[in-house]
């Protein structure tokens, strides 16, 4: 506990970050009101008037809004990170053993895959499946997919070149071995760093595409689309705007704070 | 050697740009779907969807119809929108004129922003500046430059009334009104970039003032001050440019947003129309086009790493 208190940065990061998590979990079972009952005589109330947080234009609870906004943000981006950290460490660790002429290959895809940002991929996904959460969770993954590669593959290429590798080697282990004896345990402070930082991306894609419209349907409510409606009423009721972009800053806040955090912790040779 | 790496380069370059031009045509073909019965919805006769099969040569097979859409691209023949009526190459190119205009702008004011922090924070290390900065550049990349284009308009258009809060004049009715609509997207796009280079600019001040160069500067008696810009930063620059470089994904994805929170006619505005309107032919060429941008962007950061660090050139990698 008092190693945590001299690291301001991990602890506001786990703070940040276990707050949003317990309301994300909490809105599973509980919110102030139904996240989607229309009261429109309460409509564009602002904040304490009716409700906590105010309600937007269909005087619906906002407060409640924000906390199922946070359990899809969440679980949309936990999934695709998961899916894009799971392909890319493992596209990472077999280019890393078997290096040459495949690792020049996959990181020309990884390139390739770079090019098209996750907006536009699930537009093109989403022009033919129609949007939604799969289609949002795929296209966020795929972008994953190299990211993860690239750090996977640095590191790994670099535990290789270690002694007790060479040593491993010589004493006629397989490489398949290596790599899951030696190689993974040796990056996944790496990797969990990556995945911290990563997920704060992926909220902030998350929520630029439902912003888009590329998200999941309405009336699940999401952080992003809560602020595409807001855009109408920036004059009259300005909470609507203020709240959902607020809560996904926080949310990025925490979750790179924590990456941060933990970079220094687990990853002191890349502290910088 | 080094025209001989280059070439290298720029032969990757072109088979790099070629498999995403590929990669986007086969995936639009695998999905689910295709194209004539997307644009036209679900309401359309069969015949009317023969027809635009035909007309968009869907009965062709996959091969040619990717040869004739490739052949006809290196002419500036991208096909006709199907939603407007004219060639996607001149709409893509009407669009370039909001799209370039604000990016460059954006790139400009990240830099404005991010150097001196950068610089500043690196040279009083660990001070409450230093501090400042770096919950600043913290809260800058975790906001959504979306959410700030929002902020801005309630602030500057609704609240005070000294901009517009979207759309475009147009460069026709003189520069001021264009630049004046273009101001606050821009500032909406620069912030994210802006906190992500001033923790780079940080770090390599950083690194640039343990060098020797830097030390003999100081021990030959120049001030602080001019050791750190005169001799620290312009050797420090070279990895914010590269970031720079590798962030236009993420200023690409910022535009797309932007774009739409204004309601300016740009590209990203284009491919969200497109998308809207079921266009598919545009939204292929606006893809492909961004992509292209892309992968040219980080083409040219490689060939500005080759310029600067002399041991690439040794054909290292």
């Amino acid at each position: 506990m008092r190693y945590l208190l001299r690291r301001p940065i991990l602890l506001s990061g786990l703070v940040i970050t276990t707050f949003l998590f317990a309301v994300a979990l909490l809105s599973l079972v509980w919110t102030p009101l139904p996240p989607t009952k229309m009261q429109i005589i309460h409509k564009l109330k602002p904040p304490l008037d009716v409700g906590l947080l105010g309600t937007d234009h269909f005087g619906r609870d906002i407060a409640s809004m924000l906390m199922v906004g946070a359990w899809n943000s969440l679980s949309t981006s936990l999934l695709a990170v998961a899916i894009g950290a799971t392909l890319g460490t493992l596209v990472g660790v077999f280019v890393a053993a078997v290096r040459g002429f495949t690792e020049t290959l996959v990181m020309r895809g990884c390139d390739i895959i770079f090019a098209v940002p996750p907006i536009l991929s699930a537009m093109m996904l989403g022009a033919f499946m129609g949007s939604g959460r799969f289609t949002a969770i795929i296209a966020i993954a795929v972008f994953m997919v190299p990211v993860f590669a690239r750090v996977t593959l640095g590191a790994a290429n670099q535990i290789w070149t270690r002694d007790y590798v060479t040593a491993a080697i010589g004493m006629g282990r397989n490489r398949a071995k290596i790599t899951i004896t030696h190689i993974l345990p040796n990056i996944s402070n790496q990797i969990i760093v990556q995945v911290t930082i990563q997920l704060g991306l992926a909220i902030l894609t998350e929520a630029g595409l439902s912003f888009l419209g590329l998200g999941m349907p309405p009336p699940t409510p999401t952080w992003g689309r809560m602020l595409a409606d807001a855009q109408t009423y920036l004059g009259q009721a300005p909470w609507m705007a203020l709240m959902p972009g607020m809560a996904i800053a926080l949310a990025v806040l925490g979750l790179n704070m924590l990456g941060d955090g933990l970079r220094d912790l687990l990853d002191p040779r890349d502290q910088s | 050697m080094i025209l001989l790496l280059v070439a290298r380069r720029f032969a990757g370059l072109l088979l790099t740009l070629l498999i995403v031009s590929v990669l986007i045509f086969v995936i639009m073909d695998l999905l689910p779907g295709d194209p004539a019965s997307v644009m036209l919805g679900t309401s359309a006769t069969p015949e009317t969807l023969a027809a635009l099969q035909r007309q968009l040569g869907l009965d062709q097979p996959l091969a040619l119809r990717y040869l004739t859409w490739i052949a006809a691209a290196f002419r500036g023949d991208l096909g006709t929108s199907y939603t407007y009526s004219v060639p996607v190459a001149g709409l893509i190119g009407e669009r370039l004129a909001v799209t370039v205009p604000l990016s460059l702008l954006a790139v400009a004011l990240s830099m404005a922003i991010a150097i001196p922090l950068g610089v500043i924070s690196a040279g009083r290390r660990n001070s409450l500046v230093d501090y400042g900065a770096s919950v600043l550049s913290q809260v800058f990349i975790a906001v959504p430059g979306f959410w700030v284009g929002l902020l801005l308009v309630m602030l500057f258009s609704v609240t005070l009334g000294w901009m517009p809060a979207g759309g475009f004049p147009g460069w026709d009715n003189g520069v001021w009104p264009a630049l004046k609509a273009l101001i606050l997207p821009a500032v909406a796009l620069a912030l994210p970039q802006a906190g992500v280079l001033t923790r780079v600019t940080r770090t390599a001040v950083l690194e640039v003032m343990n060098e020797d160069f830097v030390r003999t500067a100081r021990s030959k008696g120049l001030s602080e001050k001019t050791a750190l810009w005169v001799h620290a930063v312009p050797n420090a620059l070279v990895p914010v440019v590269t970031i720079l470089g590798l962030q236009f994904t993420f200023l690409i994805a910022g535009a797309v947003l932007v774009e739409n929170v204004f309601n300016l006619p740009g590209l990203g505005r284009l491919a969200y129309q497109a998308l809207t309107q079921r266009d598919i032919i545009v939204m292929q060429n606006v893809i492909l086009f961004f992509s292209g941008l892309v992968i040219i962007m980080n083409f040219l950061v490689d060939l500005a790493y080759l310029a600067i660090d002399p041991r690439l050139r040794a054909g290292v990698r």
